[in-house]
Protein backbone atom coordinates (compact mmCIF):
# COMPACT_ATOMS: atom_id res chain seq x y z
CA UNK A 1 0.00 0.00 0.00
CA UNK A 2 1.38 3.21 -1.17
CA UNK A 3 1.80 5.48 1.90
CA UNK A 4 3.64 8.77 2.81
CA UNK A 5 7.05 9.92 3.23
CA UNK A 6 7.09 11.61 7.06
CA UNK A 7 10.15 13.13 8.29
CA UNK A 8 11.04 11.33 11.66
CA UNK A 9 14.40 9.95 12.00
CA UNK A 10 14.99 6.53 13.42
CA UNK A 11 18.37 7.19 14.36
CA UNK A 12 19.54 9.02 17.14
CA UNK A 13 20.64 12.28 16.59
CA UNK A 14 23.84 10.97 18.01
CA UNK A 15 24.97 9.62 14.89
CA UNK A 16 25.15 13.25 13.48
CA UNK A 17 28.83 14.13 13.78
CA UNK A 18 30.02 17.36 13.61
CA UNK A 19 33.60 17.20 13.27
CA UNK A 20 33.49 18.32 9.61
CA UNK A 21 31.90 21.55 10.54
CA UNK A 22 35.22 22.81 12.86
CA UNK A 23 37.80 25.16 11.37
CA UNK A 24 39.25 25.23 14.78
CA UNK A 25 39.58 22.79 17.23
CA UNK A 26 39.43 23.06 21.20
CA UNK A 27 42.35 22.25 23.53
CA UNK A 28 42.15 21.17 26.96
CA UNK A 29 45.32 22.18 29.41
CA UNK A 30 44.58 20.17 32.15
CA UNK A 31 47.52 21.36 34.10
CA UNK A 32 45.84 24.74 34.58
CA UNK A 33 41.96 23.51 34.57
CA UNK A 34 40.05 23.65 38.04
CA UNK A 35 37.37 21.67 37.16
CA UNK A 36 34.66 23.95 37.44
CA UNK A 37 32.86 22.67 34.65
CA UNK A 38 31.82 26.08 33.47
CA UNK A 39 32.72 24.61 29.82
CA UNK A 40 30.49 22.17 30.44
CA UNK A 41 27.53 24.05 31.11
CA UNK A 42 27.78 26.23 28.52
CA UNK A 43 28.71 23.91 25.53
CA UNK A 44 25.98 24.43 23.02
CA UNK A 45 26.25 21.02 21.74
CA UNK A 46 26.51 18.36 24.86
CA UNK A 47 30.29 17.96 23.19
CA UNK A 48 32.07 17.90 27.07
CA UNK A 49 31.65 15.00 29.43
CA UNK A 50 32.63 14.27 32.78
CA UNK A 51 35.60 11.78 32.62
CA UNK A 52 36.51 10.22 35.95
CA UNK A 53 39.39 8.05 34.22
CA UNK A 54 42.17 9.62 35.63
CA UNK A 55 44.94 10.21 33.70
CA UNK A 56 44.75 14.20 33.27
CA UNK A 57 47.03 16.47 34.65
CA UNK A 58 46.06 19.05 37.39
CA UNK A 59 47.12 22.15 38.71
CA UNK A 60 47.62 20.74 42.42
CA UNK A 61 46.56 17.16 44.44
CA UNK A 62 43.28 18.25 45.79
CA UNK A 63 41.38 18.83 42.32
CA UNK A 64 43.36 15.54 40.85
CA UNK A 65 40.26 13.34 42.85
CA UNK A 66 37.53 15.42 41.05
CA UNK A 67 36.23 14.25 37.83
CA UNK A 68 37.80 16.06 34.48
CA UNK A 69 35.89 17.55 31.65
CA UNK A 70 36.56 15.57 28.09
CA UNK A 71 35.84 17.03 24.48
CA UNK A 72 33.74 14.81 22.21
CA UNK A 73 35.29 15.36 18.64
CA UNK A 74 32.95 13.71 16.95
CA UNK A 75 30.65 16.34 18.08
CA UNK A 76 32.26 19.67 19.27
CA UNK A 77 31.07 21.89 15.87
CA UNK A 78 34.43 24.26 16.92
CA UNK A 79 31.94 26.92 18.41
CA UNK A 80 34.61 28.43 20.47
CA UNK A 81 32.34 29.17 23.55
CA UNK A 82 33.77 27.13 26.11
CA UNK A 83 37.65 28.84 25.37
CA UNK A 84 35.54 31.79 25.88
CA UNK A 85 33.77 30.91 28.95
CA UNK A 86 36.62 28.79 30.62
CA UNK A 87 37.63 31.29 33.82
CA UNK A 88 41.36 30.34 33.58
CA UNK A 89 42.22 30.21 30.01
CA UNK A 90 42.96 26.46 29.85
CA UNK A 91 41.25 26.41 26.48
CA UNK A 92 42.57 27.54 23.37
CA UNK A 93 41.27 27.21 20.41
CA UNK A 94 43.92 25.51 17.41
CA UNK A 95 43.34 25.66 13.74
CA UNK A 96 42.64 22.39 12.22
CA UNK A 97 42.60 20.63 8.55
CA UNK A 98 43.73 22.92 5.68
CA UNK A 99 47.38 23.82 5.05
CA UNK B 1 -38.48 21.74 -1.75
CA UNK B 2 -40.54 20.90 0.96
CA UNK B 3 -38.90 17.25 1.44
CA UNK B 4 -35.59 19.49 1.72
CA UNK B 5 -36.64 21.66 4.60
CA UNK B 6 -38.13 18.53 6.56
CA UNK B 7 -34.50 17.43 6.76
CA UNK B 8 -33.20 20.23 8.69
CA UNK B 9 -33.36 20.39 12.03
CA UNK B 10 -31.12 23.11 13.40
CA UNK B 11 -30.74 26.92 12.97
CA UNK B 12 -26.85 28.21 13.57
CA UNK B 13 -24.94 30.78 12.47
CA UNK B 14 -21.67 29.40 10.31
CA UNK B 15 -19.67 29.62 13.09
CA UNK B 16 -21.89 27.11 15.97
CA UNK B 17 -22.21 25.04 12.44
CA UNK B 18 -18.00 24.83 12.51
CA UNK B 19 -17.63 24.19 16.21
CA UNK B 20 -20.65 21.54 15.90
CA UNK B 21 -18.53 19.61 13.34
CA UNK B 22 -15.61 19.70 15.18
CA UNK B 23 -18.15 18.16 18.03
CA UNK B 24 -18.74 15.81 15.92
CA UNK B 25 -15.98 14.65 14.39
CA UNK B 26 -15.26 14.09 17.75
CA UNK B 27 -12.10 16.13 18.53
CA UNK B 28 -10.41 15.40 21.42
CA UNK B 29 -7.86 18.68 21.35
CA UNK B 30 -8.42 22.40 20.82
CA UNK B 31 -6.23 25.13 21.67
CA UNK B 32 -6.92 28.95 19.87
CA UNK B 33 -6.24 32.33 19.83
CA UNK B 34 -9.67 34.59 19.41
CA UNK B 35 -9.91 36.75 16.68
CA UNK B 36 -13.08 38.41 15.19
CA UNK B 37 -14.96 37.07 13.44
CA UNK B 38 -13.40 33.51 14.58
CA UNK B 39 -14.43 34.02 18.39
CA UNK B 40 -17.49 32.48 18.60
CA UNK B 41 -16.05 29.24 17.06
CA UNK B 42 -13.63 28.34 20.02
CA UNK B 43 -16.29 30.47 22.57
CA UNK B 44 -18.62 27.52 21.00
CA UNK B 45 -16.46 24.75 21.65
CA UNK B 46 -15.21 26.10 24.86
CA UNK B 47 -18.87 26.04 26.65
CA UNK B 48 -19.39 22.41 25.12
CA UNK B 49 -16.76 21.31 26.95
CA UNK B 50 -17.70 22.93 30.10
CA UNK B 51 -21.09 21.85 30.01
CA UNK B 52 -19.16 18.10 29.82
CA UNK B 53 -20.81 17.75 25.73
CA UNK B 54 -17.51 17.47 24.38
CA UNK B 55 -14.80 15.17 25.52
CA UNK B 56 -12.06 17.41 24.74
CA UNK B 57 -8.75 19.01 26.46
CA UNK B 58 -9.05 23.20 25.52
CA UNK B 59 -6.04 24.99 25.95
CA UNK B 60 -5.60 28.65 25.79
CA UNK B 61 -2.44 30.53 24.48
CA UNK B 62 -0.87 33.75 24.33
CA UNK B 63 -0.81 33.68 20.40
CA UNK B 64 -2.07 31.96 16.81
CA UNK B 65 1.35 30.76 16.26
CA UNK B 66 1.70 28.76 19.63
CA UNK B 67 -1.91 27.92 18.94
CA UNK B 68 -0.47 26.34 16.24
CA UNK B 69 2.29 24.75 18.11
CA UNK B 70 0.04 23.25 20.76
CA UNK B 71 -2.38 21.68 18.35
CA UNK B 72 1.05 20.06 16.27
CA UNK B 73 2.22 19.00 19.66
CA UNK B 74 -1.20 17.07 20.23
CA UNK B 75 -1.87 15.73 16.91
CA UNK B 76 1.69 14.31 16.73
CA UNK B 77 0.51 11.96 19.93
CA UNK B 78 -1.93 10.44 17.79
CA UNK B 79 -4.93 12.64 19.00
CA UNK B 80 -7.47 14.15 16.58
CA UNK B 81 -6.79 18.04 16.89
CA UNK B 82 -8.77 21.10 15.80
CA UNK B 83 -8.02 24.82 15.79
CA UNK B 84 -9.56 28.02 13.98
CA UNK B 85 -8.41 31.51 13.38
CA UNK B 86 -9.05 34.49 10.96
CA UNK B 87 -7.19 37.10 8.93
CA UNK B 88 -3.88 38.33 11.12
CA UNK B 89 -4.06 35.53 13.25
CA UNK B 90 -3.61 33.35 10.51
CA UNK B 91 -0.51 35.41 8.98
CA UNK B 92 0.88 34.61 12.47
CA UNK B 93 0.33 30.98 12.04
CA UNK B 94 2.10 31.28 8.87
CA UNK B 95 5.63 29.16 9.94
CA UNK B 96 4.01 26.62 11.98
CA UNK B 97 1.16 26.21 9.36
CA UNK B 98 4.41 25.02 6.90
CA UNK B 99 5.73 22.87 10.13
CA UNK B 100 2.41 20.64 10.58
CA UNK B 101 2.34 19.73 7.18
CA UNK B 102 6.11 19.63 6.44
CA UNK B 103 5.78 16.74 9.77
CA UNK B 104 2.90 15.33 7.79
CA UNK B 105 -0.12 15.80 10.73
CA UNK B 106 -3.67 15.65 9.54
CA UNK B 107 -4.90 18.23 11.12
CA UNK B 108 -7.76 20.50 10.33
CA UNK B 109 -8.55 23.81 11.42
CA UNK B 110 -11.73 26.36 10.49
CA UNK B 111 -10.70 29.43 9.08
CA UNK B 112 -12.90 32.82 8.59
CA UNK B 113 -12.11 34.88 5.86
CA UNK B 114 -11.27 38.31 6.96
CA UNK B 115 -8.93 41.51 5.08
CA UNK B 116 -5.34 41.88 5.92
CA UNK B 117 -4.35 45.28 7.09
CA UNK B 118 -4.14 48.66 6.84
CA UNK B 119 -6.61 49.90 7.07
CA UNK B 120 -8.04 48.12 9.76
CA UNK B 121 -10.99 46.07 8.35
CA UNK B 122 -13.00 43.10 9.91
CA UNK B 123 -14.72 42.21 6.97
CA UNK B 124 -14.92 39.29 3.93
CA UNK B 125 -11.63 39.21 1.75
CA UNK B 126 -9.73 36.08 1.15
CA UNK B 127 -6.75 37.71 1.14
CA UNK B 128 -5.49 35.74 4.86
CA UNK B 129 -5.76 32.54 3.04
CA UNK B 130 -4.50 33.23 -0.25
CA UNK B 131 -1.07 34.17 1.20
CA UNK B 132 -1.03 30.32 2.62
CA UNK B 133 -1.54 28.87 -0.26
CA UNK B 134 1.85 27.60 -0.64
CA UNK B 135 1.92 26.11 3.02
CA UNK B 136 1.06 22.55 1.68
CA UNK B 137 -2.60 22.65 3.79
CA UNK B 138 -5.37 21.86 1.66
CA UNK B 139 -8.00 24.83 1.48
CA UNK B 140 -11.80 24.34 0.93
CA UNK B 141 -13.67 27.58 0.66
CA UNK B 142 -17.42 26.92 1.75
CA UNK B 143 -20.75 28.51 0.31
CA UNK B 144 -23.21 27.66 2.97
CA UNK B 145 -23.50 26.79 6.82
CA UNK B 146 -24.16 23.20 6.08
CA UNK B 147 -21.39 22.70 4.04
CA UNK B 148 -19.21 24.62 6.79
CA UNK B 149 -20.21 21.91 8.88
CA UNK B 150 -19.90 18.78 6.25
CA UNK B 151 -16.62 20.16 5.83
CA UNK B 152 -14.71 19.47 8.76
CA UNK B 153 -16.38 16.14 8.91
CA UNK B 154 -14.93 15.39 4.93
CA UNK B 155 -11.72 17.24 6.04
CA UNK B 156 -10.75 15.16 8.75
CA UNK B 157 -11.40 11.70 6.51
CA UNK B 158 -9.44 13.02 3.21
CA UNK B 159 -6.53 14.67 5.82
CA UNK B 160 -6.41 11.23 7.52
CA UNK B 161 -6.37 9.30 4.49
CA UNK B 162 -3.05 7.22 4.42
CA UNK B 163 -2.37 8.73 1.39
CA UNK B 164 -2.55 12.21 2.29
CA UNK B 165 -1.72 12.92 5.32
CA UNK B 166 -1.53 16.25 5.02
CA UNK B 167 -3.93 19.65 6.94
CA UNK B 168 -6.60 20.82 6.05
CA UNK B 169 -8.06 24.54 6.20
CA UNK B 170 -11.66 25.33 5.61
CA UNK B 171 -13.07 28.36 4.82
CA UNK B 172 -16.31 30.64 5.67
CA UNK B 173 -16.51 34.27 4.49
CA UNK B 174 -16.89 36.64 7.49
CA UNK B 175 -20.03 37.42 8.77
CA UNK B 176 -21.85 36.38 5.68
CA UNK B 177 -21.50 32.76 6.75
CA UNK B 178 -20.18 33.16 10.14
CA UNK B 179 -22.63 35.22 11.65
CA UNK B 180 -25.61 34.47 9.83
CA UNK B 181 -27.93 31.90 10.96
CA UNK B 182 -29.19 29.32 8.65
CA UNK B 183 -31.16 26.15 8.72
CA UNK B 184 -28.71 22.97 8.89
CA UNK B 185 -29.03 19.49 8.94
CA UNK B 186 -27.28 18.35 11.78
CA UNK B 187 -26.37 14.30 11.30
CA UNK B 188 -26.53 12.12 13.78
CA UNK B 189 -23.42 10.65 15.82
CA UNK B 190 -23.84 7.58 14.99
CA UNK B 191 -23.85 8.20 11.45
CA UNK B 192 -20.61 10.57 11.52
CA UNK B 193 -18.76 7.94 13.68
CA UNK B 194 -19.46 5.04 11.06
CA UNK B 195 -18.35 7.71 8.28
CA UNK B 196 -14.63 9.19 10.37
CA UNK B 197 -13.38 6.14 12.24
CA UNK B 198 -11.03 7.25 14.84
CA UNK B 199 -7.49 8.67 14.07
CA UNK B 200 -4.63 5.90 13.60
CA UNK B 201 -1.54 7.77 13.62
CA UNK B 202 1.44 5.15 12.36
CA UNK B 203 4.24 7.95 13.51
CA UNK B 204 2.71 9.01 16.37
CA UNK B 205 5.10 10.09 19.51
CA UNK B 206 5.03 6.72 21.59
CA UNK B 207 7.63 6.28 24.45
CA UNK B 208 8.05 2.89 23.21
CA UNK B 209 9.71 3.60 19.98
CA UNK B 210 11.59 6.61 20.12
CA UNK B 211 11.94 8.53 17.03
CA UNK B 212 12.96 11.69 16.19
CA UNK B 213 11.08 14.65 15.34
CA UNK B 214 11.98 17.68 13.91
CA UNK B 215 15.55 16.83 13.36
CA UNK B 216 17.68 18.13 10.21
CA UNK B 217 18.42 16.93 6.96
CA UNK B 218 21.77 17.82 4.61
CA UNK B 219 21.26 18.81 1.51
CA UNK B 220 21.73 15.12 0.16
CA UNK B 221 19.69 14.23 2.67
CA UNK B 222 15.78 13.36 2.11
CA UNK B 223 14.99 16.79 2.31
CA UNK B 224 13.81 17.15 -1.70
CA UNK B 225 12.42 14.07 -1.90
CA UNK B 226 10.08 14.69 1.50
CA UNK B 227 9.35 18.07 -0.28
CA UNK B 228 7.91 16.03 -3.83
CA UNK B 229 6.14 13.15 -1.56
CA UNK B 230 4.24 16.37 0.15
CA UNK B 231 3.14 17.96 -3.58
CA UNK B 232 2.89 14.13 -4.65
CA UNK B 233 0.37 13.50 -2.08
CA UNK B 234 -1.76 16.71 -2.71
CA UNK B 235 -1.86 14.82 -6.45
CA UNK B 236 -3.33 11.96 -4.24
CA UNK B 237 -5.46 13.82 -2.47
CA UNK B 238 -7.75 14.67 -5.32
CA UNK B 239 -9.10 10.72 -5.79
CA UNK B 240 -9.25 10.99 -1.64
CA UNK B 241 -11.46 14.03 -2.39
CA UNK B 242 -13.45 12.44 -4.86
CA UNK B 243 -14.45 9.03 -3.31
CA UNK B 244 -14.93 10.91 0.53
CA UNK B 245 -17.10 13.53 -1.03
CA UNK B 246 -19.14 10.37 -2.89
CA UNK B 247 -19.01 8.27 -0.14
CA UNK B 248 -20.48 11.85 2.19
CA UNK B 249 -23.26 11.92 -0.59
CA UNK B 250 -24.32 8.41 0.15
CA UNK B 251 -24.09 8.53 3.50
CA UNK B 252 -25.65 11.82 4.14
CA UNK B 253 -28.02 12.82 1.38
CA UNK B 254 -25.47 16.29 0.17
CA UNK B 255 -23.52 15.86 -2.51
CA UNK B 256 -20.66 18.62 -2.74
CA UNK B 257 -19.62 16.55 -6.03
CA UNK B 258 -15.94 17.16 -5.48
CA UNK B 259 -12.81 19.77 -6.53
CA UNK B 260 -15.75 21.97 -7.79
CA UNK B 261 -19.27 22.95 -8.10
CA UNK B 262 -20.90 23.23 -11.92
CA UNK B 263 -23.92 25.51 -12.06
CA UNK B 264 -25.79 25.44 -15.36
CA UNK B 265 -22.44 25.06 -17.30
CA UNK B 266 -23.23 22.44 -19.25
CA UNK B 267 -23.88 25.07 -22.68
CA UNK B 268 -22.91 28.17 -21.72
CA UNK B 269 -21.52 30.59 -23.23
CA UNK B 270 -19.63 32.62 -20.74
CA UNK B 271 -18.84 31.06 -17.37
CA UNK B 272 -18.17 32.63 -14.04
CA UNK B 273 -15.19 31.11 -11.56
CA UNK B 274 -16.00 31.96 -8.07
CA UNK B 275 -15.66 30.83 -4.40
CA UNK B 276 -17.45 31.25 -1.04
CA UNK B 277 -20.55 33.06 -0.69
CA UNK B 278 -19.99 35.34 -3.97
CA UNK B 279 -20.82 31.75 -5.78
CA UNK B 280 -24.10 32.47 -3.94
CA UNK B 281 -24.52 35.80 -5.50
CA UNK B 282 -23.58 34.67 -9.36
CA UNK B 283 -25.73 31.81 -9.09
CA UNK B 284 -28.81 33.69 -8.56
CA UNK B 285 -27.76 36.53 -11.54
CA UNK B 286 -27.19 33.37 -13.63
CA UNK B 287 -30.83 31.97 -13.01
CA UNK B 288 -32.30 35.49 -13.83
CA UNK B 289 -30.29 36.01 -17.06
CA UNK B 290 -30.96 32.42 -18.07
CA UNK B 291 -34.78 33.73 -18.11
CA UNK B 292 -33.94 36.27 -20.16
CA UNK B 293 -32.08 33.75 -22.66
CA UNK B 294 -28.55 34.43 -22.05
CA UNK B 295 -26.44 31.06 -21.74
CA UNK B 296 -24.10 31.62 -18.70
CA UNK B 297 -22.92 29.39 -16.01
CA UNK B 298 -20.76 29.30 -13.04
CA UNK B 299 -17.80 27.25 -11.52
CA UNK B 300 -17.64 27.47 -7.86
CA UNK B 301 -13.85 26.22 -6.48
CA UNK B 302 -14.72 24.63 -3.71
CA UNK B 303 -10.90 23.23 -2.89
CA UNK B 304 -8.10 25.64 -4.24
CA UNK B 305 -5.05 23.57 -3.04
CA UNK B 306 -4.76 20.79 -4.68
CA UNK B 307 -6.01 23.03 -7.67
CA UNK B 308 -8.68 21.61 -9.77
CA UNK B 309 -6.99 22.25 -12.79
CA UNK B 310 -8.47 19.08 -14.88
CA UNK B 311 -12.27 19.90 -13.84
CA UNK B 312 -11.89 24.03 -14.77
CA UNK B 313 -10.16 22.60 -18.07
CA UNK B 314 -12.91 20.44 -18.82
CA UNK B 315 -15.83 22.97 -17.87
CA UNK B 316 -14.66 25.97 -19.50
CA UNK B 317 -13.87 24.05 -23.05
CA UNK B 318 -15.78 25.64 -25.70
CA UNK B 319 -17.02 29.19 -23.83
CA UNK B 320 -16.73 32.45 -25.50
CA UNK B 321 -15.42 33.50 -22.59
CA UNK B 322 -14.40 32.59 -18.86
CA UNK B 323 -14.44 35.31 -16.35
CA UNK B 324 -12.66 34.65 -12.40
CA UNK B 325 -13.51 36.46 -9.40
CA UNK B 326 -11.10 37.51 -7.18
CA UNK B 327 -11.46 38.80 -3.40
CA UNK B 328 -8.16 38.80 -2.88
CA UNK B 329 -5.40 40.39 -5.14
CA UNK B 330 -1.62 39.51 -5.81
CA UNK B 331 -0.17 42.73 -5.87
CA UNK B 332 2.36 43.62 -9.34
CA UNK B 333 0.67 40.37 -10.76
CA UNK B 334 -3.18 39.75 -10.35
CA UNK B 335 -6.18 38.15 -8.94
CA UNK B 336 -4.74 34.59 -7.66
CA UNK B 337 -7.57 32.47 -8.65
CA UNK B 338 -6.93 34.15 -12.46
CA UNK B 339 -3.39 33.26 -12.18
CA UNK B 340 -4.09 29.53 -11.11
CA UNK B 341 -6.76 29.25 -13.57
CA UNK B 342 -4.56 30.87 -16.56
CA UNK B 343 -1.78 28.16 -15.83
CA UNK B 344 -4.02 25.49 -15.65
CA UNK B 345 -5.22 26.56 -19.33
CA UNK B 346 -1.74 27.09 -20.82
CA UNK B 347 -1.40 24.94 -23.68
CA UNK B 348 -4.86 24.37 -24.44
CA UNK B 349 -7.28 26.11 -26.66
CA UNK B 350 -8.91 28.02 -24.05
CA UNK B 351 -11.60 30.82 -24.05
CA UNK B 352 -10.80 34.24 -23.41
CA UNK B 353 -9.31 34.80 -19.77
CA UNK B 354 -11.22 37.90 -17.56
CA UNK B 355 -10.05 38.57 -14.18
CA UNK B 356 -12.62 40.65 -11.93
CA UNK B 357 -10.81 41.69 -8.54
CA UNK B 358 -14.08 42.37 -6.33
CA UNK B 359 -15.26 42.48 -2.80
CA UNK B 360 -12.05 43.46 -1.11
CA UNK B 361 -12.41 44.42 2.75
CA UNK B 362 -16.24 43.20 2.18
CA UNK B 363 -17.08 45.69 -0.25
CA UNK B 364 -20.52 43.98 -1.19
CA UNK B 365 -20.76 42.50 -4.32
CA UNK B 366 -23.89 43.01 -5.87
CA UNK B 367 -26.32 41.58 -8.62
CA UNK B 368 -25.21 44.62 -10.63
CA UNK B 369 -21.40 44.10 -10.21
CA UNK B 370 -22.39 40.17 -11.56
CA UNK B 371 -23.92 41.89 -14.57
CA UNK B 372 -20.95 44.21 -15.36
CA UNK B 373 -18.61 41.53 -15.63
CA UNK B 374 -21.03 39.55 -17.94
CA UNK B 375 -21.48 42.44 -20.10
CA UNK B 376 -17.03 43.10 -19.44
CA UNK B 377 -16.69 39.73 -21.08
CA UNK B 378 -19.25 39.60 -24.02
CA UNK B 379 -17.99 43.01 -25.15
CA UNK B 380 -14.32 43.93 -23.89
CA UNK B 381 -10.70 42.84 -24.47
CA UNK B 382 -9.52 40.23 -22.24
CA UNK B 383 -7.64 41.25 -19.40
CA UNK B 384 -7.97 41.93 -15.01
CA UNK B 385 -10.66 44.72 -14.26
CA UNK B 386 -11.38 45.95 -10.82
CA UNK B 387 -14.86 45.83 -10.44
CA UNK B 388 -17.16 48.82 -8.38
CA UNK B 389 -14.22 50.74 -7.94
CA UNK B 390 -14.42 53.99 -6.91
CA UNK B 391 -12.41 56.81 -9.50
CA UNK B 392 -10.40 59.84 -7.73
CA UNK B 393 -10.30 58.51 -4.56
S1 LIG C 1 34.12 24.43 20.84
FE1 LIG C 1 31.90 24.69 21.16
S2 LIG C 1 31.06 22.69 20.61
FE2 LIG C 1 33.25 22.37 20.92
S3 LIG C 1 33.42 21.74 23.02
FE3 LIG C 1 33.74 23.96 22.98
S4 LIG C 1 31.70 24.79 23.37
FE4 LIG C 1 31.39 22.64 22.80
S1 LIG D 1 35.92 25.85 32.21
FE1 LIG D 1 38.15 25.75 32.03
S2 LIG D 1 38.83 25.46 34.14
FE2 LIG D 1 36.65 25.04 34.14
S3 LIG D 1 36.55 22.81 33.83
FE3 LIG D 1 36.40 23.75 31.78
S4 LIG D 1 38.54 23.78 31.06
FE4 LIG D 1 38.60 23.45 33.25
Amino acid sequence: MKVVLVPVAEVSSRENRMDSWRTQKPAIDYSTCIRCMICWKFCPDNAIMYSDDGGYQFPNERLSKLEAPVIDYEHCKGCGICANECPEGSITMEMEGGE
Amino acid sequence: MIRTLQKYNAIMTGNEAVAMGAKLARVRFISAYPITPQTTIVEKLAEMIANRELDARYVEVESEHSAMAATMASELTGTRSYTATSSHGLLYMHEMLHWVAGQRLPVVMSVVNRAIGPPWNIWSDQTDTMNQKDTGWMQVYCESNQEALDTILMGYRIAEDRNVMLPLMTMEDAFVLSHTSEPVNVPEQKAVDDFLPELDLSYRIDVDRPMGYGSYSTPDGPFMELKKDMHDSMDRARKAIRSVTAEFATSFDRNYSGLIEEFLTEDADYVLIASGTLASTGKYVIQRLREKGYKVGLIRIRFFRPFPADEIRKAVKGTKGTGIIDRSISFGSGGNTFLEVSSSLYGTDNPPLYGFIAGLGGRDVKIEDFEEMFRIMEKKEPGQYWINIRRGD
